[in-house]
């Protein structure tokens, strides 16, 4: 199958690549872009693990086209921290709660709750729990993100 | 007593510090199993069987290898032949032979040059299958008439006349059974079942497999042991071992199913046949829950003899269990040993058999079998404490094993701090809750060995005085930090200022996989003692440089300083000092320890769980969760926290929701995290946890291994909750809505 040019933003840089019809968006991050911050835990829609946000909005990067990127903005872990370095709070408040073990659901569930804290900055554990109902971790029973991302999400309001 | 309020000597262990590799996992940047890449890689495709027992008439790739960009195509015919025991399982379950024997079996695979190439091929590969009968159920494959899955496959244990898919007999025990059920008051047998479940690592298997002509090769892996990647990658492929160069990549979630192989060996094959071109091959994950390993599913039969005060008098438990199609896989035994292991009993039996069924080859899953043996052992106990008007823990505390006891399943106990754990339990605020109706609390306790293992460490003093480590056991949930923290505190030197590698199989001598919770235990103590033999080095050097002896020199807090009748005769001579002149005294300063550590604790763990049961749906609501264990010693808080959190978690979603569905064509009915559902964020409840540290004399910060035991009691604690909540008992997990529904409606003994 003849591939298409794709033109997109991923994390504020022009960027360009050739995809085959069938490839997701994750497969275009990971495999043209060497974005490989995103992860495959199921390529149904059901972890999470691939979470991007296109055009500010979440998705699963699995469940999208890499050609429907086209003239899009895409934002991924990769881009989370300052240029610089200096880390988003989330990614600090994910290291000082311990709030990963294996840290491969790290990447979706950081960007799952940026995108949560944007709409909602002071959400309830209630509703920090509903949000991530589509990231799946096995390691940590999820009690260390839930803490992590509230207090992220104090800190954030403490610094707004 | 809480690991905060416990004043330790140690000034880092016990802290919660950052762990080395966190900026890493927070940015995107550390490389998982799938995120490593080689130049001209290939990858890979693998042909699955969609029948549960088929034999492989004729396999034809030619439509595959005519399509332009396709590299090579394996079937067990590129494979050695004349392989025995364990080594044949190995390769049998990677490549199917004459015979499919599960839904997912692989029996062909194919490289290419992408991976929508490999996949379009692999659809290409027609495969001739004859259909064979086949069976599922653990109960059902022991019948005398089942299909037979491999003939002549039993061992020496299984006595004449078994059902032929009997492979495996356990007997063992000690006492008089029948005296002891005769002292009991209340003598009760039940039967449970329960299903097979996943780890359920989010991260699928992937690997990079590079074999040249020459049978050189090497391979990127996400795997919890690299030795283990390597010596069964030679054994199937016919390689000598130490050719084979096997690099863990940062590992994405074990719990037991990443310490075998799968299709590792495939992309072996494949890169040999493709000119030596490094394959990757991926899993999808209908691929990891159909054909990598599960755990057994299982049918148990248990009986309990208990007196008016609630003493045990009498044990006996007989369990069957399948762990697919090969031999020493169902974690039968373990089962057995762990079900009573809390427990002082004057006389136990346990009889155990061992079935093949036509089911992917079981894995490692989480303390394997002491899930299923608590979850019949723990339901019972709780059964008759309620007929009885007991209190759980009472009677538990009663009955439970202390030091210099003789365990349910032979030795006798060394320190062990159940007893301990009890009285925490018994003491938190969650066991004095008052709870509403619908509402019911379940108590259980759990067991689990913990383990050594082959281990081998060596760690080396930098020119500026900090040091590097490397270590054979990867890290799955912070045992960098950990490990890093106790080179640091032997050294008396900052914890930043230690790295702790994980190495590639080139680097160390054999080591066992990060498994059976053993990595802070034996590479702990390994990681110490190699710091130990380093610290005598700098020493001596500083003691050449003093002209005094040796002996007469001691370390303390990062430097050496003469002792005894020297003392204060010169100044410490601090580690960057003697790191600094390293090269001209004598060169590098390394430290080395391999062998088995000896000093094994075992750990016990009771929980707590309130729930809430729906009486119209059966929906059962976890509101409140107590996981109280024995670490020994918690090196990083944080992270035995995690272990017991993301145990329990497993567990609830065992007891409540996940199990394998096969339909009446032996098909995996579920194969997608959609449909094998583990628990997600709005589950599930904060999860409390208590670390009790009743120091293990055999590692020298007092470690017992803390990763494995949580697992277990949350499958009977949920359902001694849901007795207690509805008044039926619930013997057959998951305890899916239907299923409590039917039980509250059929009375109160579902
Ligand atoms: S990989 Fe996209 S949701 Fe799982
Ligand atoms: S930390 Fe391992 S899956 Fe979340």
């Amino acid at each position: 199958m003849s591939k298409i040019h794709v033109s997109a933003t991923v994390n504020g840089d022009p960027v360009e690549f050739l995809a085959d019809p069938r490839e997701t968006l994750l497969d275009c991050l990971r495999d043209h872009l060497d974005l490989t911050g995103s992860k495959e835990g199921c390529g149904t829609g059901d972890c999470g693990a691939c979470s991007v946000l296109l055009d500010g909005r979440l998705v699963c990067s699995c469940l999208v086209l890499g050609v429907e990127a086209e003239g899009k903005r895409v934002e991924t872990i990769e881009g989370m921290a300052e240029p610089g370095g200096e880390l988003h709070p989330l990614q600090r408040k994910f290291i000082e709660h311990a709030a990963l073990q294996c840290g491969f659901c790290t990447p979706g569930i950081l960007v799952a709750s940026k995108a949560l804290l944007a709409r909602n900055p002071d959400p309830t554990e209630e509703e920090v729990r509903y949000w991530l109902a589509g990231n799946l971790c096995r390691c940590t029973g999820y009690d260390k993100i839930v803490r992590a991302v509230m207090d992220a999400a104090a800190d954030l309001r403490g610094a707004a | 007593m809480a690991k905060d309020e416990i004043k330790t000597p140690f000034k880092l262990v016990g802290t919660r510090v950052p762990r080395p590799d966190g900026l890493d996992k927070v940015t995107g940047r550390a490389r998982y199993g799938a995120d490593f890449s080689a130049p001209g890689m290939l990858f890979g495709a693998v042909v699955r069987s969609p029948h549960a027992h088929a034999r492989i008439r004729k396999i034809d790739a030619s439509k595959a290898l005519a399509l332009a960009g396709v590299k090579a195509v394996v079937t067990r015919a590129d494979f050695p032949t004349g392989l025995e025991g364990e080594k044949w399982n190995l390769q049998d379950n990677a490549m199917a032979g004459d015979v499919a024997f599960y839904d997912g079996h692989a029996v062909a695979a194919v490289a290419a040059t992408s991976a929508l190439l490999a996949k379009d091929a692999a659809k290409l590969i027609e495969v001739d299958y004859e259909i064979l009968p086949h069976v599922t159920d653990v109960d059902e494959a022991m019948k005398p008439d089942a299909p037979v899955i491999r003939a002549g496959a039993a061992d020496y244990s299984v006595p004449e006349g078994m059902p032929p898919n009997v492979v495996r007999y356990l007997d063992f025990g000690h006492g008089d059974l029948e005296a002891g059920f005769a002292a009991a008051d209340l003598v009760r047998e039940r039967t449970y079942k329960t299903e097979a479940t996943h780890q359920g690592y989010i991260e699928p298997h992937a690997c990079v497999g590079q074999l040249g002509a020459d049978g050189k090769g090497e391979m990127w892996v996400t795997t919890q042991g690299q030795w283990y990647v390597r010596w069964m990658c030679a054994a199937v492929l016919g390689l000598d071992a130490a050719q084979l160069r096997v690099t863990p990549s940062e590992i994405g979630g074990g719990f037991g199913g990443k310490t075998t192989v799968f299709m590792e060996p495939l992309s072996l094959a494949l890169s040999r046949k493709a000119g030596g071109k490094p394959v990757k091959i991926v899993m999808d994950r209908s691929e990891v829950l159909r054909a990598t390993g599960p755990t057994a599913s299982a049918s148990m039969d248990v009986k309990l003899g208990m007196t008016k005060d609630g003493t045990i008098t009498a044990a006996r438990a007989e369990f069957r269990m399948q762990g697919g199609a090969y031999t020493g896989l169902s974690p039968v035994g373990e089962a057995l040993q762990c079900a009573f292991a809390p427990y002082k009993l004057p006389a136990v039996s346990h009889i155990g058999y061992e079935v093949l069924a036509n089911r992917p080859k079981a894995a490692a899953y989480r303390a394997p079998g002491s899930p299923m043996g608590a979850f019949a052992a723990e339901s019972l106990i709780d059964e008759m404490c309620r007929e009885l008007g007991l209190d759980p823990i009472e009677v538990r505390l009663k009955n439970a094993v202390t030091e210099g006891d003789k365990s349910s399943y032979g030795p006798t106990f060394k320190s062990i701090g159940l007893k301990e754990v009890l009285a925490a339990t018994q003491a938190h605020p969650n066991y004095a809750v008052p709870l509403g109706p619908n509402q019911g609390r379940g108590v259980a306790t759990g067991f689990w060995f913990n383990y050594n293992g082959d281990t081998s460490v060596s760690m080396a003093i930098a020119e500026d005085g900090t040091a590097q480590v490397a270590v054979g056991t990867p890290d799955i949930g912070g045992s960098r930090a950990s490990l890093g923290l106790m080179v640091a505190e032997t050294l008396g030197i900052p914890y930043e200022h230690v790295r702790v590698n994980v190495v590639e199989t080139g680097a160390l001598g054999v080591n066992e996989p990060s498994h059976g919770s053993r990595a802070t235990f034996a590479s702990g103590k390994a990681a110490v003692l190699a710091t130990q033999e380093a610290i005598g080095e700098m020493c001596r050097r500083a003691a050449a440089e003093w002209g005094i002896d040796p002996e007469a020199v001691e370390w303390v807090d990062g430097a050496a300083q003469p002792s005894g009748p020297n003392a204060g005769k010169f100044p410490p001579m601090p580690i960057a000092e003697i790191a600094g002149n390293m090269s001209a005294t004598g060169g590098p300063i390394c430290g080395h320890w391999q062998g088995l550590p000896e000093g094994v604790g075992a750990s016990f763990g009771t929980h707590v769980v309130d729930v809430e049961v729906d009486p119209e749906t059966g929906k059962t609501t976890v509101l409140r969760y107590l996981v109280v264990q024995d670490a020994g010693r918690a090196i990083h808080p944080s992270y035995v926290e995690g272990q017991y959190q993301g145990g329990a978690a497993q567990g609830i979603g065992w007891a409540l929701n996940e199990e394998y569905v096969y339909g009446t064509d032996g098909r995996l009915q579920n194969p997608i995290f959609l449909d094998y559902r583990i628990p997600v964020a709005s589950d599930l409840p904060m999860i409390d946890t208590v670390i009790v540290e009743v120091p293990n004399p055999g590692h020298p910060f007092g470690v017992r291994g803390v990763g494995e035991t949580g697992i277990a009691p949350p499958l009977p604690a949920i359902a001694n909750a849901i007795a207690a909540a509805t008044g039926a008992r619930l013997r057959h997990l998951p305890m899916t809505p239907p299923k409590v529904l039917a039980a509250i409606r059929a009375g109160a003994d579902g």
